[in-house]
């Protein structure tokens, strides 16, 4: 049995890694929950701003921040392109999954030509820094990422439950066909909603330049778990994603720290199983 | 008429005696291997078909069940040394028991739905890869088949490989025309298009469903330990890729997932096609451009080649005049009396969704041969009695009996083959079925064990009875509301129900069709049946029933004599409010 320090640290670093699949969650909570499908692709596009950040960085030296702020307006008209082909084709859900995922693979092979098959790694001064609390080590750029899933998970939750076009919206989602008979322009906020998803997408795929080390076939690494985190976090609900995302990355952490971390990837599906089986009203 | 339809038997008998015998020709063993690999996709994107074409649930994890039959193979083969061949039927029983254990979690939550099924089962790849990579089966380091002694079927390896995944495809087509002409198959294609009415129909929906989850995870393992002997060395990250998936679903989904015969003309049209960008030093760009393809053709073609050929031809046969099936004049036998015995009996029975108590302490008994009439105010309860007594709902307290057994809590099926058959109130054909198939269905499942030509029969007869005869052919779409209504009577009549629970088949008919529905019920009774019918149209009620039932907030409000119900001040109270009541 590892020393409390080493659990604590173990604890901690799952937390703030959790983050990251909070945030890749967010995006595709929204658009499943409230729009009826399912964006396989937004691993893709993560991906994308992942490497088009580490492009910026290496060869242009364009602080992340500043290629984030092109890259998120950018990922938001791609995220509102797909759903132009989704809203003219009326594709169902199981019709959107098969679309996305060739769009994704698509995507991967384009990263591929362009960027190869080898790993890439954007160094930044950032990466290696930390705080130090008590005998803990907090690093920054997954704190940073942390606060920011927070805030916006925050805001969005806040929106939906606030503001007339997340009731709009909610509404919209459980019968379309009622919501426009009491006025609502569905199609207008799902396109909203849809390019809203791609651009967490792109914010996501920020931190995933910073944080991680890049290669074309790591779009599905993250695929099993986040799908997990977004069906434990209740579809549509963007803190719960998160909070879901924080419980599969400390529980993936804690199982690395005690077990080997081999075995990490077997956690998030026994939770998503266990949560399955208990099947509580909210799923 | 009989030439062109003994043409494709024909063809085919030719095709499997040509590549039956290609191998003697002693062709280059590229043509092996190329032929090998069309045998390969057509055998896995079939068995993918049976669970995810047929019943419409769609697996991301067939590269799980094949990743499990090819490690089998491999570790059996190099680490047990046991002889290939032999290697085969376990490669084919642990996926299929994989299967079983999976969908038995999985096809338990009623409110699964598909895209959770494709997620979890994409989910469950990456576990399986997972434990694989990180035990002894491989270790991370892949397995060798080389040293593996290859059975000496024919003379070279390449054209022993290419006859056994020739027999591994021509066995998956088999198995999947069988399925598709089979119970089983009738049943999965119901479960595509409405699983609750399928249920209701009588179709074990659940043990179907795990059937052909076993089935198609069996077949796509057996083919994966061919495989394992074909690529002869084994990694995790080249067996759990997610092509595997991608491919299978295209194929299947170009060619026509819910058609027996479609996933081969996808798989053999997508392989030649990888093939020749492979073959060119394009692979990548060939992933890229099949993922395009699939893209165009679920935008295009949701339904799939073979299908849409088939619809197209079924249009040009429309257009000939057809002398109908069915005999139109139902002959109407005199009413039976009504029985003394309870055929229905509800005791204390209540339903709770979470705060709301739909239905409380409902004690009611139905003769045997009569006709209730059960009316109430909207949300009385009154459909909410028809959905537990049909086993929709389970009860959340008292009992049901029909015919003395308890079915309070028995599934929806088990009670459909107690002889108790229902209506929807909006109705809800099977919509990728004719008329015909529909009712058949109706006869297969909820009936006595019958011959499928006696069901055929049965059917038609019902067809003919509520004066669908001529439509036999038709698609659910192609009926009007009046016409759907009489499809759901048909339904729940070729069950030959001892109970038949009507949930307002009169609303949206007008005058003449109500005049005519109600002489159909009279008819029914008649032959036996005994009926108990949701309705709000009161001239209706009053005519048939021979006693009412009037629901009030989840409670019997009042039973009796029609005229006398109706009379009462109380009943009259809850329906107009207390001002009409004097």
């Amino acid at each position: 049995m590892p020393s409390a320090t080493l659990l604590g640290q173990a604890l901690i670093s799952g937390v703030l890694a959790g983050g990251l699949y909070g945030l890749l969650a967010m995006g595709l909570s929204l658009s499943w929950g409230l729009l009826r499908l399912v964006n396989l692709s937004h691993f893709a596009l993560a991906f994308l701003a992942a490497y088009l950040v580490y492009e910026l960085g290496t060869n242009y030296h364009v602080e992340p921040w500043w290629s984030a702020a092109m890259i998120v307006p950018a990922m938001f008209a791609i995220g509102t392109a797909q759903h132009w082909l989704f809203d003219k084709f009326q594709v169902n859900e199981l019709a959107s999954l098969l679309i996305t995922f060739s769009f994704a693979v698509i995507l991967e092979v384009a990263i591929q030509l362009y960027w190869t098959a080898d790993f890439r790694r954007y160094e930044t001064e950032y990466s290696t820094r930390s705080i130090k609390a008590g005998p803990f080590y907090i690093p920054v750029l997954e704190l940073t990422l942390c606060l920011v899933a927070a805030v916006l998970a925050w805001g969005t939750w806040l929106w939906l439950r606030r503001t007339y076009v997340g009731k709009a919206l909610r509404a919209a989602a459980e019968d379309p066909g009622i919501a426009a008979a009491y006025g609502v322009d569905h199609k207008k906020l799902a396109y909203l909603l849809s390019g809203i998803g791609a651009a967490y997408a792109g914010i996501a795929g920020t931190f995933i330049a910073l944080i991680a080390t890049l290669a074309p076939a790591q779009i599905w690494t993250y695929l099993g778990v986040v799908f997990a985190v977004v069906i434990i976090g209740r579809l549509g609900n963007p803190m719960g994603a998160l909070l879901a995302g924080m419980l599969v990355g400390a529980s993936e952490s804690l199982a690395q720290a005690v077990l080997s971390p081999a075995w990490s990837p077997v956690v998030s599906f026994s939770i998503l199983i266990v949560i399955l089986l208990w099947d509580p009203e909210w799923l | 008429m009989t030439a062109s339809r003994d043409l494709p038997k024909l063809a085919a008998v030719l095709a499997i005696g040509v590549f039956a015998f290609l191998p003697m020709a002693r062709l280059p063993a590229f043509y092996d291997s190329f032929l090998y690999l069309i045998f390969f996709w057509i055998s896995l994107s079939t068995s993918w078909a049976l669970l995810s074409g047929f019943a419409g649930y769609f697996s991301l994890g067939h590269a799980a069940f094949f990743g499990a039959g090819m490690y089998t193979t491999a570790v059996l083969t190099t680490k047990f040394e046991v002889p290939f061949l032999l290697t085969l039927p376990v490669a084919a029983v642990l996926p299929a028991l994989l299967a079983v254990g999976i969908g038995a979690v999985v096809f338990r939550l009623r409110r699964l739905r598909g895209e959770l099924f494709a997620l979890l089962t994409l989910a469950v790849t990456f576990v399986i890869a997972t434990i694989i990579l990180n035990t002894p089966i491989d270790g991370g380091g892949g397995v060798f088949m080389s040293a593996v002694p290859m059975p000496r079927i024919l003379g070279s390896p390449s054209s022993t490989l290419y006859v056994l995944g020739f027999g591994m495809c021509l066995l998956t087509l088999a198995i999947a025309w069988k399925v598709a002409h089979s119970r089983l198959g009738m049943g999965l294609f119901a479960i595509h298009d409405d699983e609750d009415v399928a249920e209701a129909k009588g179709v074990p929906t659940f043990r179907y469903k795990l059937a052909a989850f076993a089935l198609s995870a069996g077949i796509a393992g057996a083919v994966g330990g061919v495989h394992a002997m074909y690529v002869g060395f084994i990694t995790v990250a080249g067996t759990f890729e997610l092509t595997v998936p991608l491919y299978v679903v295209l194929m299947s989904v170009i060619g026509g997932s819910r058609s027996w015969f479609g996933p081969a003309i996808g798989a053999a049209f997508i392989t030649t096609l990888l093939y020749a960008f492979i073959s060119g030093g394009e692979a990548m760009v060939g992933r890229a451009i099949v993922g395009l393809i699939l893209i165009l053709s679920i935008l295009w073609l949701p339904d799939g080649l073979v299908p849409a050929v088939k619809k197209w031809r079924a249009r040009r046969g429309a257009l000939m005049p057809r002398k109908p099936v069915a005999d139109v004049a139902p002959i109407v036998p005199a009413a039976k009396p009504v029985g003394e015995r309870a055929l229905l009996q509800v005791r204390g029975a209540s339903k709770r969704f979470g705060g709301l108590q739909a239905l409380s302490d409902v004690d009611l008994d139905v003769r045997e041969g009569e006709i209730l009439g059960l009316v109430g105010p909207n949300g009385s309860g009154k459909t909410t009695l028809i959905n537990v007594i049909s086993g929709f709902y389970p009860l959340s307290g008292g009992t049901i009996t029909v015919d003395g057994a308890e079915i309070g809590r028995v599934a929806a099926h088990d009670i459909a083959r107690r002889g108790v058959a229902r209506t929807y109130q909006i109705p809800r054909p099977f919509v990728n079925m004719t008329v015909l198939e529909n009712v058949i269905l109706a006869a297969t499942f909820g009936g006595p064990t019958r011959r499928a030509a006696e069901n055929r029969d049965e059917a038609l007869h019902w067809i003919g009875f509520t004066g669908l005869a001529g439509k036999e052919n038709v698609l659910p779409a192609g009926l009007n509301l009046h016409e759907r209504k009489f499809l759901e009577l048909a339904r729940a009549l070729a069950a030959k129900p001892k109970l038949l629970l009507l949930d307002e088949v009169l609303s949206g008919l007008n005058p003449a069709e109500v005049d005519n529905a109600i002489r159909l019920v009279r008819a029914i009774r008649a032959q036996g049946a005994t009926i108990v019918f949701v309705e709000h149209l009161m001239r209706a009620v009053v005519e048939l029933s021979d006693r009412i039932a009037v629901l009030n907030e989840g409670r019997l409000f009042a039973l009796g004599l029609p005229r006398e119900v109706m009379r009462d001040p109380r009943v009259v109270s809850i329906y107009l409010g207390k001002a009409y009541a004097a």
